[in-house]
């Protein structure tokens, strides 16, 4: 059976349902967005993902119109949403603190949105009971916010965001408050529901663990600018610059002058050391200064010189060792330090390389991703 | 607990004293069988009969009432408005001045207050009487209320407006459905307070009444003039008890609703 990839932004044929135009706000002398174009498309998950300060929230803001922007249009379904109210829009946002209404039961804060829209009672009900299904809260819905547990509030908050059938969700770190082993297990039921309801939603998050489980594509932002939009596997495997592949995970970065002959590229990266071979797509000027960026579990560790593009000497100076891998970080004789990663899979006593051995670390030439900022 | 030092025990009953010896002799007084406010002759709730039957203090008393509720209302709904601008409007201009200007009167001596008050009735040629007295009592005892109800504001977490904002609510509706039903408790509070202000107040009501309406501060006043009776004591002694009945309900709202949000902020924290 052939599957179709859902992947929406590559077709030129569909229309994004929010669409960013030359976005830019200010306050006062601060720009916290600067000239945004960005299109997010119909029952996506897709992350702003940033350090704090980056702008992703304020971003998120305007989506729920609680922000205006400076300049720019923000379209949403085709329509300009800058003139509508958040009270109009058919956008939904869950609170980073959830903002639960404490006065109110759970049950009367899922059906707080619901009543306001003057449905009749019986349809209520039923909705408010469906939500509290798919958020498994059936047991809770008549106590009060401050009654039950934070991951129990964090599904409050979800369905009450829901109840309305927005056309977008947003969600402002919305699993923040919560310790790591819940965080993670939210992480797959808010995707499940996602599924489920269609909705399409975005996220705000500084974790970039969380962003690369959750989305099928992801900003990443820095100072108001989009660095680079990319589902998560083309984030991590092919970032476009120095500062995405620094955010997202683990990484070895090696600064050098480029000497390209067709895809390949040969690296003059120290003194007194063979150049190291690297492929791109991209095309270099001769000795055009570049960073090679190599992640650290595409980087093997071997007692005998092994037969890779890319092979040097080293004394290996720490060791972490997080259970199921260890990272080796191993000083070169040009005094820079690269890491290493490898998965135990025998036991520790059996470990190959302890602190101070002489070793060889090794990676091919595509394993690494060539950089010109 | 810890045990007091004598040190301790000692300035607290002299301070204790000093501040509540004078109430406790009158209110002792007011159970004076005698008709000599200075001459001990047995318990009687005599003095508390004769009151009931003394038409001009129940009419002071009528109206001091119908001041208190409908100023202190006043002043609620106005301090309230008042503390909600300046907690949530932010940072527009004038914030500071218009802070200070509503804070102003607490500290205005009240003589002050009354006379202006008095200078601006006669100015509009605003006959004095009871509608004056309710106006001049709403003046100053909203910056109570504001100061009262703002105290709650500020902690309060802007993100559940707009929720309530997010889920279809017109900010009018955020705030009748959300945000008044959470700070209620300082609200009352702030209406507490302002009823005693003016049920116990003489000096601006004195500016501010006419010959059509006393109040029974005014009533008391004057009736002290021409000799202490038992009877002024009786009644002295239902508005203590009125006023401290007040105080301590205003503070126990008060304290009961931080003591409740302490308790939420645990369970979170436990969460």
């Amino acid at each position: 059976m052939p599957q179709t990839v859902f992947a929406p932004w590559n077709d030129p044929d569909e229309k994004p349902l929010i669409s960013f135009q030359g976005v830019t706000k200010r306050f006062g002398d601060f720009t916290a967005i600067d000239d945004i174009t960005l299109g997010i498309y119909a029952r996506e998950f897709f992350a702003l993902l940033g350090p704090s300060g980056c702008g992703k929230t304020t971003l998120m803001r305007m989506l729920g119109g609680f922000e205006t922007p400076s300049a720019g249009t923000i379209l949403l379904a085709g329509q300009d949403i800058a003139p509508v109210p958040p009270n109009k829009r058919a956008v939904n946002m869950m609170f980073q603190s959830y903002a639960l209404f404490p006065h109110l039961s759970v049950w009367d804060n899922i059906a707080f949105g619901l009543r306001r829209e003057g449905r009749d009672k019986a349809a209520i009900a039923a909705r408010v009971e469906e939500m509290l299904k798919l958020t498994r809260l059936e047991k809770f819905s008549h106590r009060k916010p401050h009654q039950i547990s934070g991951g129990q509030r964090q599904r409050v908050a979800l369905a009450r965001s829901l109840a309305k059938a927005p056309k977008l969700l947003l969600l402002d770190e919305p699993l923040g408050a919560l310790d790591r082993k819940l965080r993670e297990e939210t992480q797959f039921e808010l995707m499940d529901i996602q599924e489920k309801t269609g909705t399409t939603f975005v996220i705000v998050t500084h974790d970039q663990e969380e962003a690369m489980t959750v989305a099928s594509r992801v900003a990443v932002m820095d100072e108001g600018r989009l660095i680079q939009v990319a589902t998560p596997d083309r984030i991590y495997e092919t970032p476009d610059s120095v500062y995405v592949a620094d955010f997202i995970g683990d990484v070895n970065i090696i600064e050098a002058s480029a000497r390209q002959s067709g895809d390949k590229v040969s690296l003059a990266w120290a003194e007194g050391q063979l150049p190291l071979i690297a492929t791109t797509t991209k095309t270099f000027a001769p000795d055009q200064h570049c960073w090679l960026a190599i992640r650290p579990e595409k980087i093997a560790i071997s007692a005998e010189r092994p037969k890779a593009a890319n092979a040097l000497q080293g004394r290996i100076l720490d060791i972490a060792y997080l259970g199921n891998i260890s990272t080796y970080h191993v000083a070169l004789p040009s005094g820079q330090v690269l890491k290493a990663q490898t998965a135990n899979t025998r036991r520790i006593e059996r470990r190959s390389f302890t602190w101070e051995d002489e070793v060889w670390i090794s990676w091919t030439d595509t394993a690494g991703v060539l950089l010109d900022k | 607990m810890r045990r007091l030092s004598w040190f301790n025990v000692t300035s607290l009953t002299l301070g204790l004293a000093f501040l509540y010896l004078p109430m406790v002799v009158l209110v002792i007084y007011s159970f004076n069988a005698s008709k000599l406010v200075t001459v001990w002759a047995g318990f009687s709730t005599r003095w508390y009969g004769e009151l009931l039957h003394n038409e001009a203090f129940l009419d002071a008393a009528w109206v001091t009432l119908k001041v208190a509720v409908v100023s202190s209302t006043m002043a609620t709904v106005l301090g309230t408005m008042a503390a909600y601008v300046l907690v949530r409007a932010g940072r527009f201009y004038g914030r500071t001045l218009f802070s200070g200007m509503i804070y102003a009167p607490l500290v205005m001596p009240e003589v002050i207050t009354g006379l202006s008050l008095l200078l601006l009735f006669i100015g509009i040629g605003l006959d004095r009487g009871i509608f004056t007295i309710i106006l001049a009592h709403t003046t100053f005892s909203m910056c109570y209320v504001s100061v009262v109800v703002s105290s709650r504001l500020v902690s309060f977490d802007r993100a559940l407006e707009e929720a309530a904002l997010d889920l279809g609510c017109t900010p009018f509706a955020a705030f009748r459905l959300v945000t008044l039903p959470i700070i209620a408790p300082a609200v009352i509070a702030g209406w507490l307070l302002a009823f005693t202000l003016s049920l116990d107040d003489l000096v601006i009501a004195s500016f501010a009444a006419g010959p059509s309406a006393t109040t029974l501060p005014i009533k008391i006043y004057s009736a002290v003039r021409l000799g202490v009776s038992p009877e002024i004591n009786a009644l002295s002694t239902i508005m203590i008890a009125i006023v401290t009945i007040g105080v301590i309900t205003a503070s126990l709202l008060t304290k009961r609703a931080a003591v409740r949000r302490n308790a939420e902020e645990h369970a979170a924290d436990r969460a």
